[in-house]
């Protein structure tokens, strides 16, 4: 009985609520201000097919930043991370087999 | 040994609940503005109904059309737009939603256990949505109907037509929001408000099948979305994104749209599946076979079902590697689907089967199913697809997993839920003989397509070479039997809301929690929060239950 | 246990299977257990609605990524007549506000009336500078004819000359007309994507208002901070699209 109703209450989202504190907001507001400036200094320099990957890198730096902390999910219940995953996994499905597509027409017939 | 299951209470003196969710509040605006997931199912199961009978006149004007090889019943041009409309509305307006929207939403918090879906205002909001869509495709329709076919192919439908592309295309947005707002709905609920004790693995299938497509619905559907608005810039603007002489690719709609399209048919079957899991081991008297099975394949075709649109696009100009991968992915997909079929068909081994309505529908479906389903083999395989694609072989496809599936089970969900829904129990023989012609009619509509397709009729042609006539009026002859079968049933379940037995809480002596509660149910669906104690499908409970069971008084 | 988590938790309820009717909060909807059920219903609610944008977002960088592989020269040109410095600005604006959020929802979640509506004003302050840095740059496209489809010019790029500002900045070579024409596409995918993206943010905006007023009467202050939760993961998720645009977007190639 008390495994029915511990199970309940876990599905009733008694996971304990985490409060960040602002200074790590401050820290993260920062960081990512000064990816910004990077990504803005790093367009300026030639580094061939690099440029792309630089700057998607630091973007996704930034947005990681953005979903762990800004957003709660370092602290969030597995449920939470499973769902983001789930999102972030069909876009990369949908991007990665459209290119498929579009790059390997340039390869010929066989 | 009795050949049925059913269990009615002494009709003298049975009587429907007097506080139901039916009676609770009377006048119109008390369903407008409802929150109650009972409601708003009635809500949509009116509205669908309406729009399937749309669908299906406008099904009557291509069959007739088709009965000579010339195009003289109407213009070629009208064709075009009578089978455009067909499609966007049975699709949109009836496949998407029917399963999900009606016996979904009624039965899913009472399967779990719970007092309303997860959000019952955005619930509202849903229908409202699909009413919205559904006005503007009449509206479409009144004004002159589009003729690009369902699936809008570009450029055609960005420069070549004069027709009602932009309404369309809003009414297909705003549907696919009802449908996102539902999808969003369920995987709420199905998380986070199952009773006391319902384990993931304890609830229904039903409940399963509606959690896979609800995935579908959430991450698919935005997708056709953001091509349908492509498409509305193309066409008001001109802004070159599918248009090659500004260098843009007409295929890349294609990629859009089917990203969305392929998952939008498992949306439409999985909850047909869900009903015959409910339905098989109710009139087999046993636990579904393999439960893990059914449960993890339902999700496993709606985690491959992103994997392999671009099938759809075999012979429109993708690359040879594309089409192998697909091809491939494609043989994947079918799995799941199958190890569904095995198991029920290892439900119904050693079962004792009776044959009431929901019954006949179910071993229709899995008939009926099979064959689309093996036939769609044909069409991932690249090398058959070429010949047989944009021919009637399609055409019949999809109408057997569609009409053949997923119609099929709607029906039985609805026979097997009405007792729940109205108190009242359906007609049994008359309604098995409707289940009945719509098999017959069925098969003598849709079975020569399959030989129209390989002989190399196309598809959406008003005009066909003289040979292919008598498949052709086969064919018709088989839709008007069909016709007949669907309008069976609405005339004697609305003959039942009045003059239908007394159904009591049971009448399929179910399993599930909602054949627990009374007939129909109450708002707020339990008077008690219940605990869940037993596994799903679980006879033997039922039979302990039962036995526990005050009969009379005194 | 800190004390604002004390705070935030609130007193824990009985965890009843029936309960009679004057047990929970107003605020709590009457087909939910707990208030610590509704709240995790509605916060999963919200992030799988964000999942619905990050698709309706990827059909738009689907076309984005093919196009720029398709006609990289013309992507190159066309990204040097946008300023990367306002862009620059309004991605520190966004990030801003998105700090702000942030700070908001802790003063919601500690209770700080005044605190939380300070930060929805900055907050809604700063999407309002996003906007007003918008409009500034998008009446330059349309009056350089960069709009696409309304009388879309690209002489900028088959004579780079005629355009002395970027000219100064990036010498770009002349382009044979037919890529020169694919400009067209790239201005039609910065429009579509920063445009929806503005849309979003018009819609944030005119939330953010709303919930200033009710945030002024304590509102969010009490204990029941989901409101403002969900809105700040909506607000972090228009900020995250804006991330990828403006490298996406702007910062091609401005190596000359």
């Amino acid at each position: 009985m008390s495994e029915i109703t511990h199970q309940h209450a876990e599905n009733h989202g008694e996971h304990e609520h985490h409060i960040t504190p602002p200074i790590v907001y401050v820290i993260i507001f920062a960081t990512l201000l000064v990816c910004t400036g990077l990504t803005v200094w790093a367009s300026f320099i030639e580094m061939g097919v690099f440029n792309p990957i630089v700057a998607l890198a630091i973007g996704v730096f930034k947005a990681t930043l953005v979903v762990l902390f800004f957003m709660g999910v370092k602290y969030s219940t597995k449920l939470t991370k499973l769902t983001v995953g789930a999102g972030i996994f069909t876009f990369l499905v949908l991007i990665g087999m459209t290119l498929s597509d579009y790059i390997s027409r340039a390869w010929g017939r066989w | 040994m009795s050949s049925t299951i059913v269990s009615l209470p002494d009709q003298s003196t049975a009587r429907i609940p007097k506080t139901n969710f039916i009676t609770k509040e009377n006048g119109l605006l008390s369903w407008l503005l409802t929150g109650d997931h009972k409601r708003i199912a009635i809500l949509y199961l009116i509205s669908i109904t309406f729009f399937f009978f749309i669908g299906g006149a406008l099904a009557g004007l291509i069959r007739l059309e088709l009965l000579t090889p010339q195009s003289d019943l109407m213009a070629t041009d009208t064709y075009n737009k009578v089978f455009t409309m067909h499609g966007v509305v049975m699709i949109f307006l009836f496949l998407v939603p029917s399963v999900p929207a009606t016996l979904g939403n009624f039965l899913i918090p009472i399967m779990l256990g719970a007092k309303d879906l997860a959000l019952p205002k955005i619930n509202l909001l849903s229908w409202y949505l699909y009413v919205v869509g559904g006005i503007l495709v009449l509206y479409t329709m009144i004004s002159g109907g589009v003729d690009t076919g369902w699936t809008f192919t570009t450029p055609l439908s960005t420069h070549y037509v004069n027709t009602n592309v932009m309404s369309t295309g809003l009414a297909v947005f705003i549907a696919g929001f009802s449908s996102i707002f539902t999808g969003l709905n369920f995987i709420v609920t199905i998380h986070k408000m199952r009773c006391p004790g319902m384990t993931w693995f304890r609830m229904p299938l039903f409940v399963w099948s509606h959690y896979a497509a609800s995935i579908l619905m959430v991450l698919g559907t935005p997708v056709l979305a953001i091509a349908i608005v492509l498409v509305a810039l193309e066409r008001t603007v001109g802004i070159g994104v599918f248009d090659p002489t500004k260098g843009g690719d007409p295929l890349l709609f294609q990629h859009l749209f089917w990203f969305y399209s392929h998952p939008a048919v498992y949306i439409m079957i999985l909850p047909g599946m869900g009903v015959i899991s409910e339905v098989i081991s109710t009139f087999s008297r046993k636990r579904v076979f393999g439960y893990t099975a059914v449960a993890f394949s339902s999700v496993a075709i709606a985690v491959f079902g992103f994997f392999v649109w671009a099938h759809h696009m075999f012979i429109m100009g993708i690359s040879n590697y594309a089409m192998l991968v697909f091809s491939l992915l494609t043989m994947l997909v079918a799995v799941p689907s199958a190890i569904k079929i095995f198991n029920w068909t290892f439900t119904l081994y050693k079962g004792s089967i009776t044959f009431e309505t929901p019954m006949l529908y179910a071993f229709g479906f899995m008939g009926l199913f099979t064959i689309g389903g093996l036939t769609g083999v044909f069409l991932g395989t690249s090398g058959t697809d070429i010949h047989l694609t944009e021919t009637y072989f399609i055409v019949a496809h999809f109408h057997f997993v569609m009409v053949g599936g997923m119609l099929m089970a709607f029906l039985s969900g609805i026979h097997f839920w009405w007792p729940k829904i109205t108190g009242r129990m359906y007609p049994e023989k008359i309604s098995q003989l409707a289940a009945v012609v719509t098999f017959i009619g069925f098969n003598f509509t849709f079975f020569p397509q399959f030989i129209l397709g390989t002989l190399g009729m196309p598809r959406r042609y008003a005009a066909y070479p003289p040979e292919f006539q008598v498949l052709n009026v086969f064919s018709t002859a088989g839709a008007s039997i069909l016709g007949v079968g669907y309008l069976l049933p609405i005339l004697y379940l609305t003959w039942s809301l009045k003059y239908g037995e007394i159904a009591g809480n049971n009448p399929w002596q179910a399993t599930g929690l909602e054949w627990q509660i009374q007939s129909p149910p109450l708002t707020e669906n339990f008077t008690v929060t219940p605990i869940m104690d037993h596994e799903a499908y679980d006879y033997e409970w039922l039979e302990n239950e039962k036995a526990k069971e005050v009969a009379s008084v005194g | 246990m800190s004390d604002s988590t004390a705070i935030a938790n609130g007193a824990p309820e009985a965890h009843g299977i029936t309960h009679g009717h004057g047990e929970h909060p107003s605020y709590q909807r009457h087909h939910f257990e707990s208030v610590a059920q509704q709240a995790d219903a509605t916060n999963f609610a919200m992030w799988l609605f964000l999942l619905t944008e990050i698709m309706f977002f990827g059909g738009l960088f689907t076309a984005y990524l093919i196009y720029r592989n398709w006609y990289y020269p013309a992507f190159v040109a066309a990204s040097h007549q946008l300023n990367v410095w306002w862009g620059t600005a309004n991605t520190g604006v966004l990030i801003s506000s998105s700090f702000t959020m942030a700070m908001g929802v802790w003063c919601a979640e500690t209770r700080r009336k005044s605190g939380l509506v300070l930060c929805l004003v900055l907050t809604f302050l700063l999407g309002l500078v996003f906007l007003g840095i918008k409009t500034i740059e998008y009446s330059e496209k349309i009056e350089k004819h960069h709009v696409p489809g309304f009388h879309y010019s690209v002489q900028a790029f088959t004579n780079p000359a005629s355009d002395p500002d970027t000219y100064k900045e990036y010498k770009d070579q002349p382009m044979p007309l037919d890529m020169a024409r694919h400009t067209e596409i790239y201005f039609f995918l910065y429009f579509a994507m920063t445009g929806m993206h503005a849309l979003h943010m018009i819609i944030g905006i005119a939330i953010l208002g709303f919930m200033i007023l009710k945030a002024r009467t304590g509102a969010y202050t009490g204990g029941h901070v989901t409101f403002v939760e969900n809105f700040g993961l909506y607000w972090h998720f228009v900020d995250i699209i804006w991330i990828f645009l403006f490298p996406l977007l702007y910062l091609i190639s401005r190596h000359q």
